[in-house]
């Protein structure tokens, strides 16, 4: 059997943060600073950004170490938003205590619907996924007294020592940490015995068995670990958008992040936010590119704006796992090694 | 009582296009280990073709459904081909992606040549509606329920006793042997896509014809999953029951309970199945327990 991801990935996130703390530190500044210099659409942007490459990571951890393919990760994130919703609503609890149980939330039904199928080997867990995408959006769709339908929730600002996160500049800052905290999270993760416990059950889960890692309980725990990264995603959209409503957990959005960990590459944390990157930009780049046609040629690209998205996440997905199957983090690292040996 | 002995009926009638969509999903996981999620997407595209040659190009009914099938067969030629060969080998849940993305990108395709819209495609059943005693049922369904379940019938019947489907089964028993007895594997799997493109084509117009088209009539094999699961991966033979008893579920708890839960039915019984026994009812024991 071809492993996809090369053994060295072991080591190359570690090394990514502490070769590179320079470039790291210097990311951060200008991640810091860009508030004061850039446009508050692209701040808005950055936000939208953020939060999509906390999801990533979660179906990274499942998908891509663990070798577990999530078709429902749209809807964990939706379970993280109306758990962070409802909180606030009739609890009236703080978001640094909404968004983490937002996480545990997601983490538990996340873990109820792979209870069944993770003991067995094989497309069983997609189905089970698949079962809970519809699932899941069925009951926020129809739980009309607790989630008000498909009308939704409206959420109000985040506040933290009386400040209101209320524009984008200053949730930016919020999702800003998160990024940080959790990428830093998996990181160390994957570098401990729990990570490469993770690896091994995706590279050879009878030989992992026989070397005493327990196969079921550290499924479980990556399962555990991505829908708690979904579901706290889904906190912050909730205060991000500041509403939440069925429409923006559907199967559509799994598919999105699909795409994102093969376009960036499985198994690799680097990959994860490359993936994410570039999946949160293609949009609007073929949104861009599509009106300059569109006004070339002089025809109505509105029509085609969705199918073409489509198209172009299925082409992306199905030519990297054809010819690239690490994805934009081998790409990158290949053109980095080609630079240094000059 | 009446009322439901009828929507099971009528049910029932549905789960015949079930098993047909489920049958060419089965084929293609016996031969390969594939499990082709494109298999609504090329079900829908098949229903398109049809439309374009009869409505576009105003061909006749049995021309123009000549020309979907042709179609559809060498677009599934074309994906064995281009995208599911080269995973040969290839970790399982990688070509499941690669036919998630294939899937995404019919549909994407069919929706900007087509456009979002419903089309209505040329009558091929007679709407007269068929009585059973007092039983009423409507005349398209019943109609497609035949068609569906002749075809089903014949294909297993061939799967069973022609050489190609002894091949087959060889080949889904063990790859290695079968190749080194002189069968030639890779035709085997082509064989299959075709077949699931004969059965994604018949079952897309008959859909296509009881329901409208639109680019999401593949969604519909999202539900055949369960049918999948509740016959058996590997059993072409319980796909016709599997389908038949998700059909009337559905309806029944579309009656019973309301119309939006027939949309979960499927999914709540595939998950109550990989509980309790992930075989199916009419699989092998292939489970790999760990």
């Amino acid at each position: 059997m071809v492993s996809y991801v090369e053994t060295t990935a072991l080591r190359s996130p570690a090394m990514w943060f502490t070769a590179n703390r320079l470039t790291t530190g210097l990311l951060l500044v200008i991640l810091l600073i860009l508030p004061f210099v850039a446009p508050r659409y692209w701040i808005y942007f950055a936000g939208l950004l953020g939060i999509n490459i906390i999801a990533t990571h979660g179906l990274n951890i499942m998908m891509g170490y663990t070798g577990l393919l999530s078709l429902g990760h749209a809807a964990f994130i939706g379970v993280g938003a109306y758990t962070a919703a409802l909180a606030q609503i009739h609890l009236g609890l703080p978001f640094w205590i909404a968004i983490p149980l937002a996480g545990v939330m997601a983490a538990v039904i996340g873990v109820g619907f792979g209870l069944p199928s993770l003991r067995i080997r094989g497309l069983y867990l997609v189905i089970a996924t698949l079962a809970a995408q519809f699932i899941l959006n069925f009951v926020f769709v129809h739980w009309q007294s607790v989630t008000n339908g498909d009308v939704g929730l409206t959420v109000q600002p985040a506040t933290i020592f009386g400040v209101s996160l209320n524009n984008e500049t200053r949730i930016y800052y919020l999702i800003l940490f998160a990024v940080v905290f959790m990428t830093w999270f998996v990181v160390n993760v994957i570098r401990s015995r729990v990570g490469r416990a993770l690896i091994a059950v995706r590279e050879r889960d009878l030989t992992a068995q026989v070397l005493g890692v327990e196969i079921v309980k550290y499924k479980l725990i990556a399962f555990a670990l991505g829908s708690f990264y979904a579901g706290v995603a889904g906190g912050l959209l909730a205060y991000f958008n500041r509403f939440v409503n069925p429409e923006q957990f559907g199967l559509l959005l799994s598919v999105f992040f699909l795409s994102a960990v093969i376009v960036g590459g499985m198994g690799s944390t680097l990959g994860a936010i490359l993936g994410a990157v570039f999946m949160t930009l293609l949009p609007e780049l073929l949104r861009e590119g599509a009106l300059q046609v569109g006004d070339t040629f002089g025809f109505d690209i509105a029509l085609i704006l969705v199918p073409l998205r489509e198209t172009v996440f299925g082409l992306l997905m199905v030519s990297f796992l054809i010819l690239e199957p690490r994805g934009l983090a081998q790409l990158w690292k290949r053109a980095k090694q080609k630079f240094e040996r000059r | 009582m009446n009322f439901f002995i009828e929507y099971s009926i009528v049910g029932i009638a549905s789960g015949g296009i079930y098993a047909l969509i489920a049958l060419g999903i089965i084929v293609i996981f016996k031969s390969s280990k594939t499990f082709n999620f494109a298999m609504g997407e090329m079900m829908m595209l098949s229903a398109y073709f049809f439309y374009a040659a009869t409505v576009t190009y105003s061909l006749g009914l049995v021309a123009g459904f000549c020309v979907a099938l042709a179609g559809s067969i060498a677009i599934a030629l074309l994906i064995e081909r281009v995208a599911i060969r080269p995973m040969l080998g290839r970790p399982f849940i990688a070509v499941v992606m690669v036919t998630f993305g294939i899937g995404s990108i019919i549909r994407g395709v069919v929706g900007m040549v087509w456009g979002p819209n419903d089309l209505q495609i040329p009558a091929i059943l007679s709407r007269s509606p068929v009585m059973l005693g007092d039983i009423f049922i409507p005349g398209k369904t019943a109609r497609a329920f035949a068609i569906a379940v002749v075809i089903v019938v014949g294909l297993i019947a061939y799967l069973r006793y022609s050489r190609a489907g002894v091949a087959l089964r060889a080949a889904a028993a063990d790859a290695i042997t079968a190749y080194s007895m002189g069968i030639d594997v890779r035709r085997i799997i082509a064989f299959t896509w075709i077949i699931a493109a004969i059965t994604g084509c018949i079952s897309g117009v008959l859909m296509a014809n009881v329901n409208t088209l639109t680019p999401h009539l593949g969604m519909v094999a999202l539900n055949v999953l369960a049918v999948v699961i509740l016959g058996g991966m590997n059993s072409i033979g319980g796909v016709l029951i599997a389908g038949f008893i998700i059909g009337w579920l559905e309806a029944v708890t579309g009656l019973m309970l309301g119309t939006e839960y027939r949309e979960i039915t499927p999914y709540i019984l595939a998950l109550m199945v990989l509980l309790v026994r992930p075989t199916g009812l009419f699989g092998t024991k292939e489970i790999e327990r760990i």
